[in-house]
């Protein structure tokens, strides 16, 4: 009750002041540079690089301290195994077969998923028949079709470019087309207002306000399209011309060469490492990072 | 309007005619406005003022040619509004009608180029016109480091760079804070003072409409109406601001007691002062 009463009492009067701003001591700066450790550790290769270091060692001892060669060996002998590899051996045409391959599935993909987004967007049975296309073949594996194209385009490049297309497709076209339903109202009307239509509206509007989910769409679909293709080779073999990681590897797991087997490995992590961290992060850092469409 | 009065006007800007606005949500069909007609002539600084409800955004897209009126005429210099186009840009309340991934200047030059303009003479154009708006320093900033008003201004630059007939602005300012939006206002008029565009802006703030507007039309609401067209007095000197606030004062009883006095009529207490409106 007491607190009741002393809340209804008028405001505390006080008397006004006007004063001169205080001024700024002399060695006060403002803004200030941070120490150089604080620096070296805000840059990202230094901090991914240096966790890639601690990775190899503790695979280093512990293959060590296992003394296995069969069952993990050492990343010394891995290393080993790759320079020989590189160096008297296969890896280098059997990676750029590869890479080949997965490039030609991958634009081929990209290829179709324009077609099929574009559809989407710009009519409502084309955005149905996305959304319902997505919902049937996007949780099937590819290597599931490899069966049947192997059927329907015999034993070669045509049929691991066809699951390809499946592995880059659905997800670059679902994320493509959900970015485009998020470019917000204003800019559609500001793009109209300046007299943009049709297709200079959708390549000067649409795709750079929907880049973000874009970019996500390609970095997914070309993890899917990369370990679609080693298991594709993996498991039917030499498809086409010399093979590539994949059958690299099997062929070395056969020959019971573990060192080697490793080799291809970490040349097909080596490799996804690289796409991921130079050029899409190169592509983020010079489109939606500056953009500020990405944090 | 009588016939005699329409022969000794100039032939206006823009002529809106017994324009009708519905649009449709998920399950309904709405009808923003009914049968208003107003004229624009150049120069003027025309502000369609009413409360929520009323229409006067959604006007304001039909004459930007986003929304097709479902009755009546929207003439710009003569010739029927059809479809959106740079003749009649818009400046919109949100701060992301800037584009993101293009720099302050290539925000403003884009849509000279888009429609003809040279490129290094819509690069020129975007520079002088940032200078207007006095961001000189920030062509090469990208928008998501701009604060709200600079953007704001950067809107206003392209949309002036662009030399439309008419200016169009849907709330422009009222995302903004107040200090902000009160600095903004008064950079618009001095803007009208060098440039000497035509501006129809929308606004349901009446002190904003008075400080921005030469002459303003009130709507009343639901569906829009005419219900007042009003001349804004000078603002110079003391007996300025006099009339200014009797103008407040005036359009704050039109738009209000017209409320009470309709609302009393449905309750069936006073039958007779309908008949008058």
């Amino acid at each position: 009750m007491a607190s009741q009463v002393l809340h209804r009492q008028a405001p505390l009067e006080r008397a006004e002041f006007i004063r001169p701003v205080a001024e700024v001591p002399a060695d006060l700066r403002i803004v200030q540079t941070l120490p150089w450790y604080e620096r070296i550790y805000a840059l990202d290769p230094i901090r991914q690089f240096s966790l890639l270091l601690i990775l190899a060692a503790i695979w280093q001892v512990y293959a060590l301290w296992l003394d296995n060669n069969l069952v993990l060996p050492s990343f010394g002998s891995t290393l080993e195994a790759w320079w020989d590899s590189v160096a008297r051996g296969p890896l280098l045409l059997r990676a750029w077969t590869s890479i080949k391959l997965l490039l030609m599935g991958y634009a081929a993909g990209i290829a179709v998923a324009a077609i099929l987004t574009l559809l989407a967007i710009s009519t409502r049975l084309g955005t149905d028949l996305l959304n319902l296309l997505t919902a049937m073949f996007n949780p099937l594996p590819a290597i599931a079709l490899l069966p049947l194209a192997l059927l329907w385009f015999g034993l070669g490049e045509k049929s691991l470019i066809f699951v390809l297309i499946h592995a880059v497709l659905w997800p670059l076209a679902l994320n493509a087309y959900t970015g485009f339903q998020g470019v917000s109202e204003t800019l559609r009307l500001a793009g109209q207002s300046f007299g943009l239509r049709h297709l200079r509206f959708a390549v000067q509007i649409l795709i750079p306000a929907a880049f973000p989910a874009i970019l996500t769409g390609l970095k997914i679909g070309w993890a899917f399209a990369w370990r679609t293709l080693i298991a594709a080779e993996l498991v039917f073999g030499v498809s086409s011309g010399g093979g590539g990681l994949g059958w690299f590897i099997f062929e070395n797991r056969n020959q019971l060469e573990i060192p080697t087997v490793f080799a291809g490995l970490l040349t097909v992590i080596v490799i996804g490492l690289a796409v991921e961290s130079v050029i899409f992060r190169t592509i983020e850092r010079i489109t939606v990072r500056r953009w500020g469409m990405q944090r | 309007m009588s016939a005699a009065s329409i022969a000794v006007l100039p032939h206006p800007l823009l002529a809106i005619r017994g324009v009708t606005v519905q649009y449709k949500t998920a399950d309904r069909l709405v009808t923003a406005t009914h049968r208003v007609s107003f004229d624009v002539h150049s120069g003027d600084r025309f502000v369609l003022l009413g409360p929520s409800g009323c229409g006067k955004s959604t006007l304001l897209k039909s004459i930007a040619g986003f929304i097709a009126p479902t009755e009546g005429e929207i003439l710009l210099d003569g010739a029927s509004v059809r479809q959106p186009g740079p003749d009649r840009v818009m400046v919109f309340q949100e701060f992301d009608q800037l584009m993101p991934w293009k720099t302050v200047r290539e925000n403003i030059a884009f849509p000279l180029v888009a429609n003809g303009t040279d490129r290094k003479l819509a690069r020129e154009k975007a520079e002088s016109y940032l200078a207007r708006v006095g961001l000189s320093g920030f062509s090469e900033a990208y928008p998501h480091t701009l604060s709200g008003g600079m953007k704001q201004r950067v809107a206003i630059a392209r949309a002036m760079a662009l030399e439309p007939k008419i200016l169009l602005m849907d709330e422009p300012f009222a995302a903004l804070d107040a200090l902000t939006r009160r600095k903004m206002q008064e950079e618009l008029l001095r803007l009208w003072d060098d440039v000497g565009f035509t501006l129809l802006f929308v606004t349901h703030s009446i002190e904003e409409a008075i400080v921005v507007g030469s002459r303003i039309l009130l709507l009343s609401p639901h569906p829009g109406r005419v219900r007042a067209e009003l001349n804004v007095p000078s603002r110079h000197g003391e007996a300025g601001g006099e009339a200014q606030s009797a103008l407040g004062r005036r359009i704050h009883h039109l738009l209000f007691d017209e409320d009470d006095a309709q609302t009393a009529a449905q309750a069936g207490k006073t039958v007779s002062r309908r008949a008058h409106g």
